[in-house]
């Protein structure tokens, strides 16, 4: 019966190696050369066992069949034989160097960085992805898009089969050339995380402090997805990773328009930082500011987590003294909370403190301007 | 394998609870400690005076039934390789920290701090690996490590010579000359408990002049975790080998049965090459 | 001659056990405290399984229904804490103090007081394990490797888990060496080492690696501890530290710790199998080998659990050819147990039944492991559900089941009444297909992409979810056949011979004991020949 099993599964999973089901039942193939040598190891390992498993499922089966007391059968005595001992140690034995060899070359391939055409550092968040283009100078974060993070809150009532890549659609996604090889640094700024897309063939951890790396040449044009893979705190669940394949042509486009929009987006920064804005503007700013960066720690209600989490709400912080508030802020507190001085700009500063002191029923009455929020912090 | 002319069986244990309630009492007061609430030392206090009472007690009670004759030479055997394996596993708890030594001088570091190595490259460009050291971010401050050639070296001195006192008592207690056990078990005690006043003053000193702290960064956490966890044992091994002392006054060992004096003297011997270890790779190298 | 004296031997002749619930308390009797050892275990059992039910439950359909995530990843947590050091380690130690000392030939345990010692840490181990769930912040929830620097970001739960740890830890060592005393020091005349039955062998071997692993993880949580509390820097990169140490030194404790779970159930299913089949077990001296290999191999694998963290390729490289080659030994003892079927006599009562599914089904786990230790696929395959079904197939199907037919074989030992065969094989049925059920999907939902450690998921992975979430109930609630089978045979029903099965007195001296033993099992050393 469990040999029955045994086999449907492995038939189905051959049969559907390349259909495009909704739903996939074997490894994905992938879209690099690596992810499908990853790929093709993975099936010759399987079908190996597969074989095997055959031979010793078969003559258990046999065994339980046949050899029965309702049968009559009068029980053998024999409890050793050496030869056929040193055959089934000698064999499995040729079996593992017979996989031990493809594996060994797969693994040098997956280790060899040299040679790349651009790098891309990969930062990984309490809970999300930041992506620096280091020879472009680019520089974004890719947090889950809203309309997910919308239907997974517990008790939201949307079904998620209504949200387009439910949990796996980022709000700005990384994009990158085909038929470039592409260097990955990984680091993290928190936890360890994981940075895996299955069409890639291979998933990376990021760990505080240090440096780990990993590469892809991607050959299709494509959307491709995944997500963190290594646990990372309570939303770990929640940081999808898109990368979007373009061709050079495309790419350069991109490129181009978001180096005019870094600069762009600076110049705005300058000049908004010398404004003033009145509460209800901070307010708006700051509740959507407060939502894409606070919100999974410290809860859109501002409750926070008990134990974990402090609650804005009634925080004695946010309703002392602004300069403390900015300060804790910009530069963290403690070994959890980060430091926003070098992720958001003036204006958002100014403007999360605000909706910080005067939301949740905070009421405080005073708010920050972006000028008050001092610079090199 | 052992003759089974007798086997002694205990027919009812009370000290084993008392130990598991003394034990978690004391764990969940420190607990409590490290979480701020003011409960915590009122219930370590409570919890470290149940242990003391579990340990008199048991220990008392097999004292007894060993100077009753209760125990034949088959439970020693059992005792003794308890003993051996306890050693053991003790090892293996030391081997962790030595193992968090060696990992980080001699992979994490480098990582770090060597130049061709992309986390230098990325992250910690101006740190040079070398050791001892903080770390790329000095936590800590500025400190100065600790030398292999003073303290530590009489310390080894005087452990070394401790192994041999507590070797020269066994013969003593083989032999059955009482004096030389007795002064060889002084000796050792002495030798142990001065290691420890040493200790604390090498502490000292680093607390209060060479801002070496156990915050020194990882040179300070392997520091003082593996002498201090070392010092711990010496500390227990000393009072053991008091115990054994005392009880050697009373007579209670012969030739033929001192399980308590062997048991004591290879814990001994088992500080005795930790403490080597740590000289080796800790204070000199 | 009698081989046992006693403390009370010597005012009054007090043969029985004491009166009342503080027997239980101060007892030093193997049976006693292997009873209380399977009980406390059977109880964890449903604990730790009815946390697995509220993963299932949230993982039933895409999108958070129940449980917020924080919480989740407490029951994840919890769950595996509790199955392994709660469940299937305690079970195992009961099997051990029970049956080693009747299959020696002992009187008891060699050390009695440190054995009721070492049962009865781990209530209060778990008492503190559990009170994190009422703390401000819950339980941990970093997942069982507690994994820094997430797991120091938990609330006030850390002391308390690390705590726990350490008491488990010296309960651990301690049985451990009982154990090994035991085996060295009571074996009855005749009884030389390579006349050891197997289920002793395997436990001997265990208890080795507990006394070399336990100590290590108590080392890395105290690390955890001085990290946090104490400003030390080994899992911290600023201060030198690394939290791949803290990754090392964990799987050098957690790769031998799954063998810890499995070689006695290997050890079990070399008893079961050779007396249902009338034959005795095939390749003795090479299943004694074999065990000792893998335990050998175990200590120096580790890091296959580790072949994302960016190890140096010549690091990935041995780990995956060590890894490997423990498919060799556990090799040899699958056709050993298929050269012990092979012409027998089989009769199929429900012991035998769990035995084979945890050939068939153990085996089948062990390919899925001997996939992941080939380190470029493990970079697919790694923290994905593929993982949770390979180890849930060796563990559940593998070291479960065989708890389960230890239990059913040695039920009418204990408790002197055979058990309600019919309601046996009702279990066994249900079990065996709805464990498949629950975790056999897992592959698939692995493969397709899905990670671990998640409270919700994308819409792909929902039908396989569902199902797994369905076997997952049918089999949770089919173990409530096996407690009431458990209390129907320990309240009554037909006598049990000494023999208890057709011809098992070849296979044991615990056959040759009354049904149950007498208190003092082996007053007399029996005479092996
Ligand atoms: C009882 C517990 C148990 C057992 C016995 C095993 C057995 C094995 N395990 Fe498993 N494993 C776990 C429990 C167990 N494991 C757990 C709990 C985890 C996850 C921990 C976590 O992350 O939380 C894990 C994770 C795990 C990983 C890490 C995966 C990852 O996180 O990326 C790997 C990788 O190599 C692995 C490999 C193996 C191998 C090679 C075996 C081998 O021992 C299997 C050997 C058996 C066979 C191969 C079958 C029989 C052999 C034959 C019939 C002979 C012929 C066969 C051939 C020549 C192929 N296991
Ligand atoms: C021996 C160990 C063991 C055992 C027996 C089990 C048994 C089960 N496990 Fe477990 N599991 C682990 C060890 C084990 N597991 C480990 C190590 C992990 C990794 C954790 C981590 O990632 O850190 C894990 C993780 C894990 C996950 C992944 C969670 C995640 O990644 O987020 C899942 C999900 O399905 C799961 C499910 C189950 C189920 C359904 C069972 C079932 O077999 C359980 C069946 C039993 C019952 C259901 C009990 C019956 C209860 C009732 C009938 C309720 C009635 C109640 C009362 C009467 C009180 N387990
Ligand atoms: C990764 C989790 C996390 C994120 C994201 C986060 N915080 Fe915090 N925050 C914390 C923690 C933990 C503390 C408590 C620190 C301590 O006391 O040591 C805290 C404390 C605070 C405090 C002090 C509250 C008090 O009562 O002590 C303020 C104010 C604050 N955070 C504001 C913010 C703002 C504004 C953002 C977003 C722009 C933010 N936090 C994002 C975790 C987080
Ligand atoms: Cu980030 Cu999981
Ligand atoms: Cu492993």
């Amino acid at each position: 019966m469990e040999r029955t099993k045994l086999l449907l599964g492995a038939a189905a999973l051959g049969l559907v190696g390349n259909a495009h089901a909704e739903y996939a039942l074997n490894l994905t193939r992938g879209v690099t050369q690596l992810s499908r040598d990853i790929y093709d190891l993975h099936m010759y390992i399987l079908w190996v066992c597969v074989a095997i498993g055959v031979i010793v499922y078969g003559l258990l089966t046999y065994s339980v069949l046949h050899h029965r007391k309702s049968k009559g059968v009068v029980p053998a005595t024999f409890h050793e034989n050496t030869k056929l001992e040193v055959v089934w140690t000698v064999i499995p034995f040729l079996i593992l160097l017979a996989m031990a060899v493809p594996a060994t070359k797969v693994m040098i391939e997956a280790y060899d960085t040299s040679a790349s055409d651009m790098t891309v550092k990969v930062t990984g968040y309490q809970w999300k992805w930041r992506y620096t283009y280091l020879d472009d100078g680019i520089d974004f974060f890719s947090t889950l898009d809203a309309k997910s993070n919308e239907a997974r809150q517990l008790g939201s009532k949307i079904n998620p089969e209504t949200v387009e890549h439910y949990l796996l659609n980022v709000d700005h996604p990384l994009v990158v050339p085909v038929n470039k090889k592409i260097r990955f640094v990984f680091t993290a700024a928190d936890v360890i995380h994981s940075w895996w897309v299955p069409a890639l063939g291979w998933k990376k951890d990021t760990i505080p402090g240090f440096v780990t790396e990993a590469w892809a040449r991607i050959d299709e044009p494509g959307v491709y997805r995944g997500q963190c893979a290594e646990l990372c705190g309570r939303d770990h669940g929640f940081m999808p990773i898109v990368v979007e394949a373009k061709s050079e042509a495309d790419y350069q486009a991109w490129l181009a328009t978001q180096k005019a929009q870094t600069t762009a987006k600076a110049d705005e920064a300058v000049t908004a930082a010398s404004k003033s804005f009145t509460l209800p503007e901070l307010m708006a700013k700051g509740e959507a500011v407060y939502n894409a960066n606070c919100a999974a720690c410290h809860q859109a209600n501002g409750e926070g987590i008990p134990g974990n989490f402090p609650a804005i709400k009634g925080s004695p912080v946010a309703l002392g003294p602004i300069d403390e508030h900015l300060s804790i802020v910009a530069k963290g507190k403690g070994a959890m909370m980060p430091g926003f001085s070098k992720t958001l700009d003036k204006v958002d500063i100014a403007a999360v403190v605000t909706y910080q002191r005067n939301g949740f029923g905070n009421d405080k009455g005073d708010l920050l301007q972006p000028s008050q929020v001092p610079s090199e912090n | 394998m052992a003759s089974h002319d007798s086997y002694f069986l205990p027919h009812k244990a009370i000290w084993p609870i008392v130990g598991s309630i003394g034990l978690t009492t004391l764990l969940a007061g420190f607990a409590n400690f490290l979480n701020g609430a003011a409960i915590g030392p009122m219930m370590m206090w409570l919890g470290a005076a149940i242990m003391i009472t579990m340990l008199v007690g048991w220990f008392g009670t097999v004292i007894k039934e060993s100077v009753a004759g209760w125990y034949s030479h088959q439970v020693e055997i059992s005792f003794r390789w308890g003993m051996i394996w306890f050693i053991i596993s003790e090892v293996f708890f030391f081997a962790a920290f030595f193992g968090a030594l060696y990992y980080t001088r001699v992979l994490a570091i480098p990582w770090m701090g060597d130049e061709d190595s992309i986390t230098n490259e990325f992250l910690w460009k101006s740190f040079e690996s070398a050791w001892p050291t903080n770390g790329p971010g000095a936590i800590g401050g500025h400190f100065e490590p600790m030398g292999a050639w003073g303290i530590p070296a009489l310390n080894t001195l005087i452990l070394l010579s401790s192994g041999v006192t507590v070797t020269w008592a066994h013969w003593g207690l083989l032999a059955n000359k009482r004096s030389q056990l007795i002064q060889g078990l002084i000796a050792t005690v002495a030798l142990g408990f001065l290691f420890v006043v040493l200790q604390a003053f090498e502490y000292h000193e680093a607390y209060t002049e060479m801002g070496l702290t156990l915050g020194s960064g990882i040179y300070g956490s392997t520091f003082f975790m593996l002498t201090g966890f070392h010092g711990l044992h010496v500390t227990i091994g000393a009072i053991m080998l008091t115990v054994v002392l005392l009880r050697s006054a009373r007579g209670h060992f012969s030739p033929e049965h001192h399980f308590a004096f062997e048991a004591a003297a290879w814990y001994w011997h088992f500080v005795d090459v930790v403490w080597l270890g740590l000289f080796i790779f800790v204070y000199w190298l | 001659m009698s081989a046992v004296t006693h403390e009370d031997l010597h005012d009054h002749h007090d043969h029985g056990p004491a009166k009342g619930f503080l027997r239980w308390v101060f007892t030093t009797n193997h049976k006693d405290i292997g009873t209380l050892y399977l009980t406390t275990a059977l109880i964890m059992f449903f604990v730790g399984g009815a946390m697995s039910l509220v993963i299932r439950a949230e993982l039933f359909q895409p999108g958070l229904q129940f449980v917020d995530p924080g919480f989740f990843n407490q029951m994840t947590t919890l769950h595996a804490l509790i199955m392994v050091f709660g469940a299937v380690m305690p079970a195992f130690a009961g099997l051990a103090n029970w049956m080693i000392p009747i299959m020696i030939g002992a009187p008891d345990m060699a050390l009695p007081r440190l054995n009721n010692w070492s049962f009865w840490l781990l209530p209060f181990a778990f008492a503190l394990l559990a009170s994190t769930l009422f703390m401000d912040g819950g339980a941990p929830a970093a997942g069982w490797t507690l994994y820094p620097p997430l797991v120091l970001q938990g609330g006030n739960n850390l002391p308390f888990a690390i705590f726990s740890i350490h008491l488990l830890g010296i309960s651990s060592i301690m049985a451990a060496i009982n154990i090994i005393v035991t085996i060295f020091n009571m074996r009855a005349p005749g009884m030389t080492m390579m006349k050891l039955p197997m289920f002793v062998w395997t436990w001997l071997i265990t208890a080795f690696l507990l006394i070399l692993v336990m100590p290590v993880f108590a080392g890395a949580v105290t690390m955890l501890l001085t990290d946090k509390f104490f400003g030390t820097s080994f899992f911290n990169a600023a201060g030198g530290g690394d939290p791949v140490l803290y990754q090392h030194l964990f799987w050098f404790f957690g790769h031998p710790e799954v063998y810890i779970l499995i070689l006695p159930s290997f050890g079990v299913v070399s008893q079961i199998i050779p007396t249902f089949a009338r034959k005795p077990l095939f390749g003795y001296s090479s299943m004694v080998y074999a065990t000792a290999s893998i335990g050998l191999l175990s200590f120096v694998v580790w890091a296959h659990h580790q072949y994302t963290v960016g190890m140096p390729l010549a690091g990935e490289l041995y780990f995956t050819y060590a890894t490997m080659l423990i498919a060799v030994p556990t090799g040899v003892k699958v056709f050993n147990w298929v050269a012990t079927m092979w012409k027998g006599a089989m009769t199929f009562e429900t012991p035998m039944l769990f035995a084979i599914a945890f050939v068939v089904l153990f085996t089948f786990g062990g390919f899925t492991g001997l996939m992941m230790s080939i380190s470029p696929a493990d970079l697919q395959y790694h923290d994905t559900y593929f993982i949770v079904a390979h180890f849930h197939y060796v563990l559940v199907p593998g070291a479960v089941f065989a708890l389960i037919a230890a239990t059913y074989f040695w039920l009418p030992k204990w408790t002197g009444h055979m058990y309600d065969e019919r309601l046996g094989k009702l279990h066994f049925w249900l079990t065996a297909i709805s464990v498949n059920v629950l975790f056999f999907p897992q592959h698939f939902s692995g493969l397709a992409g899905m990670p671990r450690r998640i409270p919700d998921y994308a819409v792909q992975f929902a039908e396989f979810n569902a199902m797994s979430s369905i076997g997952a109930f049918i089999f949770g609630f089919s173990q409530l056949i096996f407690v009431y089978v458990i209390i129907k045979a320990i309240r009554g029903g037909q006598p049990a011979t000494d023999e208890v099965w057709e011809g098992a007195a070849e296979h044991g001296l615990e056959w040759q004991l009354p049904s149950p033993p007498p208190y003092h099992s082996w007053e007399v050393a029996p005479l092996v020949k």
